[in-house]
């Protein structure tokens, strides 16, 4: 069986120290600035805060996981070259990486860290997996959120490294680092910036009929009746129409969050390394509460005790949740 | 003014599921009448679609290179299923240096053999192509969204490791791509069982918010931009950048008429002007976009200072 760790997020230094005393085997973070892709105003850890939090979780035996996961453009690399030797002298135990040449730096100047592949690196087959391990020497492998079950499974037996996916959080709906969608109505890079949806490109307007439409750089992204909830307009979360489709639809997918607590016990005997729950952006208390939850599911699981799922599965409740592709192809 | 005969003008692969029909007769007229220098072949979106269109492959390449185009062959942008491992693998695999990789996929079963590096392979900075060119990439299309300032320090150093560099100018720009078809979606369908819905919509499935804006248009699992980025009065910085190669979309409109123009203005045989005229009278109403080249919004239409 397998060491199921669970990855949890920071996105401050509070929900950090939340996340390690909730049980987090290891949590992860980014600097206040582009090398990570949840570069949001209010969020992530400045150099002294990391020095804090790395001393604070490996003190209580929990691994601090740095992401540098954007993509560099031409010109500004060095942002990414100190952060990951700022990384390295504050003693962070792994750095998880999308860009081939920050891979490659880190490879060569910082061989004792492990690297961990992101999801924005999208590899999502054996081989593509491979050349990452080979070239890099890649420890580990965060999966996109596209692959069944038993896809993962066969996966594992193809691989030298170790399998992360998500199991919690915000379902991202198109190949992670492929997207473009933010800046090309914000002119703010997803890979390049760390920037998706940004909050002060959104705006809300109501409407006589009482509809509310939400809004991204001034385009309609949603449109919600009277008696509907305004949803954050993300690009692939919103509705549109289409010749044949007069009534707005989600041609994407609907404002859904990923829980496979379901799935949980499968994906612990399908050999899965580490579970990763998705949300630097949220509160200290939901950071609690997914956290606990899901430490006490695993410890039941791994113990040979029966888990109590329901707890999990509550913790969306009121929201729509999805187990996207990892149930069935039919989600493809 | 000498002509410019050091720029290669490049037709990109079909990024739709246009008929087999369709292909012949499209590539029959670029092999007769387009000034393109290099064209791109090959199924990058939906390995779904391949069979209908491979057979003809080994007669469009032999036709393109009697012609005198140089024959590239592109491979899928998303590998994870067996059948695109084993297509990837199995192009990888020719003699010819002319493969484009687009997935990593790619890059492990070319080992260091020569090969292209395709617009999906995010080489986005100097490191990053300096690594591939290690690896035995000869040649870059760097990211659509890439821009200006960005653009001139990766092609420089692409150009002092000898490799080619190109940049998209024409047609709409790839926004992402997914696990889920969404043209399937769109008609209650899933990826298995999708029925080639896709083939209805040559230039893509528009879609509009609900104020009634166009906004992005779904190709299969792949989302593009509803405007055509036309990057014409940039092609002269383009150029001065170090850029090797303009890669022209096919989209559902005169390609022919689509490459002269760019290849007018390569050769200062129009003026910038006159040239975004023509292209606009051939795009009919689609809008243009050069915003990710300006550090914009990419959907804007930024106007050049002063034509170059």
């Amino acid at each position: 069986m397998s060491l199921a760790e669970l990855i949890c997020p920071a996105g401050t230094p509070a929900a950090l120290r939340t996340a390690v005393d909730a049980g987090a085997d290891a949590v992860y973070c980014g600097f206040q600035d582009a090398t990570n892709a949840r570069n949001f105003p209010g969020l992530n850890f400045t150099p002294d805060e990391l020095a804090e939090a790395v001393v604070y979780a490996h003190a209580k035996d929990a691994k601090v996981l740095l992401a540098l996961n954007t993509y560099p453009p031409a010109g500004k690399v060095d942002l990414w070259r100190q952060a990951a030797d700022t990384g390295t002298r504050l003693g962070v135990d792994a750095f998880i990486v999308a860009d081939m040449g920050v891979a490659d730096y880190i490879a060569r100047t910082h061989p004792q860290v492990r690297l961990h592949l992101s999801v924005q690196a999208a590899a999502s087959s054996p081989e593509a997996i491979r050349y990452y391990c080979e070239s890099f020497g890649v420890k580990r492998v965060v999966l996109p959120r596209i692959l069944t079950i038993p896809e993962i499974r066969q996966i594992r037996r193809e691989i030298p490294c170790e399998i992360e996916t998500f199991i919690f959080g915000n379902h991202g709906l198109m190949v992670e680092g492929r997207c473009s969608l933010t800046n090309y109505l914000t002119g703010q890079s997803t890979n390049m910036d760390g920037i998706c949806s940004p909050a002060s490109e959104v705006d809300y307007a109501r409407h006589d009929d009482g509809s509310m439409s939400s809004r991204l750089a001034g385009f309609t992204i949603d449109c919600f009746g009277a008696d509907e909830m305004a949803g954050y307009p993300t690009i692939c979360k919103g509705r549109y129409t289409a010749p044949h489709r007069p009534e707005a639809y989600y041609a994407f997918e609907e404002p859904v969050s990923l829980n496979l607590s379901r799935l949980l016990p499968q994906m612990i005997d399908a050999g899965i390394h580490a579970f990763k729950i998705e949300g630097r952006q949220r509160s200290k208390s939901y950071v609690r509460n997914v956290v606990s939850a899901f430490r006490a599911a695993v410890d039941d699981i791994r113990a040979g005790r029966t888990a109590n799922i329901a707890d999990l599965v509550a913790l969306t409740e009121g929201q729509k949740q999805t187990q996207g592709a990892f149930e069935t192809k039919k989600w493809r | 003014m000498a002509v410019n005969d050091m720029t290669k003008l490049t037709l990109g692969p079909i990024a739709y599921h246009w008929s087999a029909d369709t292909r012949r007769d499209f590539y029959a007229r670029i092999a007769d009448e387009a000034p393109v220098d290099e064209v791109y072949l090959g199924e990058v979106i939906c390995s779904k679609r391949a069979p209908f269109h491979e057979a003809d492959l080994p007669e469009t390449i032999d036709r393109l290179e009697r012609a005198g185009k140089t024959v590239i062959l592109s491979t899928l942008a998303e590998v994870m299923l067996k059948r695109e491992r084993k297509a990837t693998e199995d192009l990888a695999a020719m003699e010819t240096p002319e493969i484009e990789i687009n997935n990593a996929a790619g890059l492990f079963a070319r080992g260091k053999r020569p090969h292209r590096i395709g617009p999906f392979m995010n080489a986005y900075n100097e490191a990053t192509i300096r690594w591939m060119a290690g690896q035995g990439a000869t040649h870059i299309c760097l990211p659509g969204e890439l821009p200006a300032d960005a653009i001139a320090v990766a092609a420089k150093a692409a150009r002092e490791l000898g490799l080619g560099v190109e940049v998209q100018v024409f047609g709409r720009a790839s926004l992402a791509v997914s696990a889920r078809c969404y043209h399937a979606r769109a008609h209650d369908r899933t990826k298995d069982n999708c029925q080639f819905v896709c083939e209805a919509d040559a230039d893509g499935m528009p879609l509009r918010t609900t104020d009634n804006s166009p906004i992005l248009r779904v190709n299969g699992i792949q989302t593009q931009s509803e405007s055509y980025v036309a990057l014409l009065p940039e092609t002269g910085e383009l150029i001065a950048n170090n850029i090797s190669h303009l890669r022209l979309m096919p989209q559902a409109v005169d390609m022919v008429a689509v490459a002269t123009v760019f290849r007018d203005v390569l050769d200062r045989a129009r003026a910038v002007d006159d040239a975004d005229a023509m292209l606009r009278s051939v795009c009919r109403t689609t809008p243009f976009s050069n915003g990710f080249y300006h550090g914009k919004a990419g959907y804007r239409r930024i106007a050049m200072a002063s034509p170059a």
